[in-house]
């Protein structure tokens, strides 16, 4: 009862927001309720998409996976289509709260590049509930000018000659990345033996640390306060954008890549109008759009096709080589447990 | 009657906002994932890596209480003495700082203290040896200091300026030199003011964790960056919780040793 009260009112509030006035009514073909992240979407995007189907779009955003879950787990509100990142998909799959989705009302699917519904495949394994719409890595960026030569390994990291000019990320799973690699095993690992060799290569690193800390990595890199920085790949791309020193890398061992697709939950009432909502969404003139405002990595090679400007085509942190994707692996979710025993590691390696 | 009723809005709110939630973070502390009883949320605190976060944070905001206290005191004695501070312009400049954000306050002396930062490119070009103080406990210990010394000076000088002046001619009149009236009679008449101020400057430096992640690099781990942890980025509130109730043991501790002194003069925030 109170579920539906709560939901009655959310839906009371959503037509008041979004129509302002709560008196329009809904397209000649429907309504559609699409949520998605903040600032995720270029909003012209929004009314081609109501002028050319008639579909009236009921657009909210949220801030953070872990906002969103709870809502769509508890039906809340009737989201149509959602757009979270890939551990949060795994949690949804195996909570059952996705629909499979319609590939053949997918037109547009093909110009996703088919290295991309690979990796769709670490966390959805028929790749029939998720549809990749931004994507990004985590990597190295360094400053040309403060080290002896290219950089292309995590190795760096552990470098004496790089001592007090090393950047780090400091939240245990992003930290525990790079190590896990460098010691050859998987970042999603939660063998008791291998994480302890990760913390003791990072105990091993942190007198070389200048910092702990992944909201300044940005500045300090473009600061030249440090060398190198563990930074994510759309943060890159600003940097680069402020000091022409810098230059991003996605190392040759591997790294984490991040991919957030949209998907259909079951609360889901119109399936048809979602599934249309996503076909948009992969034409390369609508990918276009969004990217020229959100500037983050797509996994849209028809639209990648479409750029004719080389610079923005060298930018290695938007568009890196083909082998970079398949050296990457995506976080998956790993349960409290397991989370926990990163958090204990990670404060171990910080007391000593 | 009159009176009572106006203090209903005041009891609400002391319940909705101090009551209920210390009752929450003792039930998570007191509490394992499943709901059942535990006592190892606070038996977590015999870790390693979190007694030495208390060791640590118990080191550094005493050594920054002694060094307000050194700092605060003699500057409270010469305010109150002097015409400059009983016109209130100097304790005024004291307070000025603390009208911008205590955050900005500690990023401003990231940037003073950072390697090519502000102080240490002025060594550079006057030639004198460089130091490394960024990163370090010291800068913590620095950061502390800087600000919670307000926090210090305030009721220091408040109960020092309200000394009777006729209390200290009459020391001087039997005899008592300037070290003796100030050993024998200012000090202990301040003493409430001094008990009062250490509290104010040691709970805040126990449990801070934004200046030792700011000055400290995210590299040295104090029981507040501890509990931090555990609420944002690890996933145990219970832990969080359990710890947060062993660091109020210390903070009742430290309280229930100044209140024994503490008249209620020294308290002026």
């Amino acid at each position: 009862m109170k579920k539906r009260i709560l939901f009655v009112c959310s839906c009371l509030a959503a037509i008041v927001l979004v129509t302002g006035c709560g008196g329009s009514s809904a397209g000649e073909n429907g309504e559609l309720n699409v949520y998605n992240w903040g600032e995720y979407i270029d909003e012209d995007v929004i009314d081609l998409f109501e002028e050319e189907t008639g579909i009236k779009v009921n657009y909210k955003t949220y801030d953070t996976n872990e906002d969103m879950y709870p809502i769509i787990a508890n039906g809340a509100a009737d989201w149509d289509v959602v757009c979270p990142s890939e551990y949060m998909i795994q949690k949804m799959l195996d909570n059952d709260l996705l629909l499979e989705i319609n590939h053949d009302n997918l037109p547009n699917l093909s110009n996703i590049g088919s290295e991309f519904m690979e990796t769709v495949k670490e966390f959805d394994p028929d790749a029939t509930h998720a549809v990749p719409y931004l994507w990004g890595t985590v990597g190295i960026l360094y400053n040309d000018t403060m080290v002896d030569e290219p950089i292309t390994s995590w190795d760096c990291l552990w470098d004496e000659k790089y001592a007090d000019n090393i950047v780090m990320m400091n939240n245990p799973r992003d930290v525990f990345a790079p190590a896990l690699i460098s010691c050859g095993y998987s970042l999603n690992s939660t063998t008791d033996a291998e994480l302890q060799e990760a913390a003791a290569l990072l105990s091993a690193q942190k007198p070389l640390v200048l910092k702990y800390t992944t909201d300044e990595v940005r500045d300090m890199m473009i600061g030249e306060k440090a060398a190198i920085g563990v930074i994510y790949s759309g943060e890159a791309t600003i940097c680069k954008d402020e000091n022409e020193h810098l230059q991003y890398v996605v190392p040759e061992e591997g790294s984490n890549v991040w991919l957030d697709c949209w998907v259909i939950p079951t609360t889901c009432k119109n399936k048809e109008n979602a599934e249309k909502w996503i076909d948009f969404l992969c034409r390369p003139e609508i990918a276009m759009k969004n990217f020229e405002y959100i500037y983050y990595s797509t996994p849209n090679q028809g639209m990648i096709d479409l750029i004719e400007d080389e610079e923005i085509l060298d930018n290695e942190a938007l568009f890196p080589e083909d082998d970079v994707l398949s050296r990457c692996e995506t976080f998956h979710y790993l349960g409290e447990e397991a989370e926990e025993k990163y958090n204990e590691l990670w404060k171990q390696v910080l007391s000593e | 009657m009159y009176k009572k009723s106006l203090s209903y809005p005041y009891l609400v709110w002391a319940a909705a906002f101090i009551i209920i939630p210390l009752l929450f973070i003792v039930y998570y502390g007191l509490t394992d994932r499943s709901g059942a009883f535990t006592l190892e949320n606070l038996m977590a605190i015999a870790t390693a890596e979190h007694s030495k976060a208390l060791f640590l944070s118990l080191l550094l905001s005493l050594v920054s209480t002694a060094i307000c206290l050194l700092l605060a005191y003699p500057l409270a004695l010469i305010l109150s003495n002097s015409k400059l501070g009983r016109s209130g312009f100097i304790i005024f400049l004291f307070i000025l700082p603390m009208w911008m954000n205590f955050l900005l306050r500690t990023l401003a002396w990231v940037v003073l203290l950072d390697t090519n930062g502000v102080l240490d490119t002025l060594f550079k070009t006057l030639g004198l040896p460089r130091f490394k103080i960024i990163n370090t406990p010291a800068a913590i210990v620095f950061g502390m200091v800087y600000d919670f010394l307000p926090f210090m000076i305030l009721p220091i000088y408040n109960v020092i300026s309200k000394i009777d002046i006729n209390v200290i001619n009459a020391a001087r009149d039997l005899g008592a030199n300037s070290f003796q009236t100030l050993y024998k009679v200012i000090f202990p008449l301040s003493l409430p003011g001094v008990i009062s101020g250490i509290t104010m400057v040691f709970v805040p430096s126990l449990t801070t964790f934004v200046i030792s992640t700011l000055l400290g690099g995210g590299k040295i781990l104090l029981i507040g960056n501890v509990i931090e942890q555990e609420f944002m980025k690890g996933t145990s509130w219970h832990v969080g919780s359990g710890l947060s109730l062993v660091l109020m043991l210390f903070i009742i501790i430290s309280m229930v040793l100044s209140s024994k002194y503490d008249n209620g003069e020294g308290n002026v925030l």
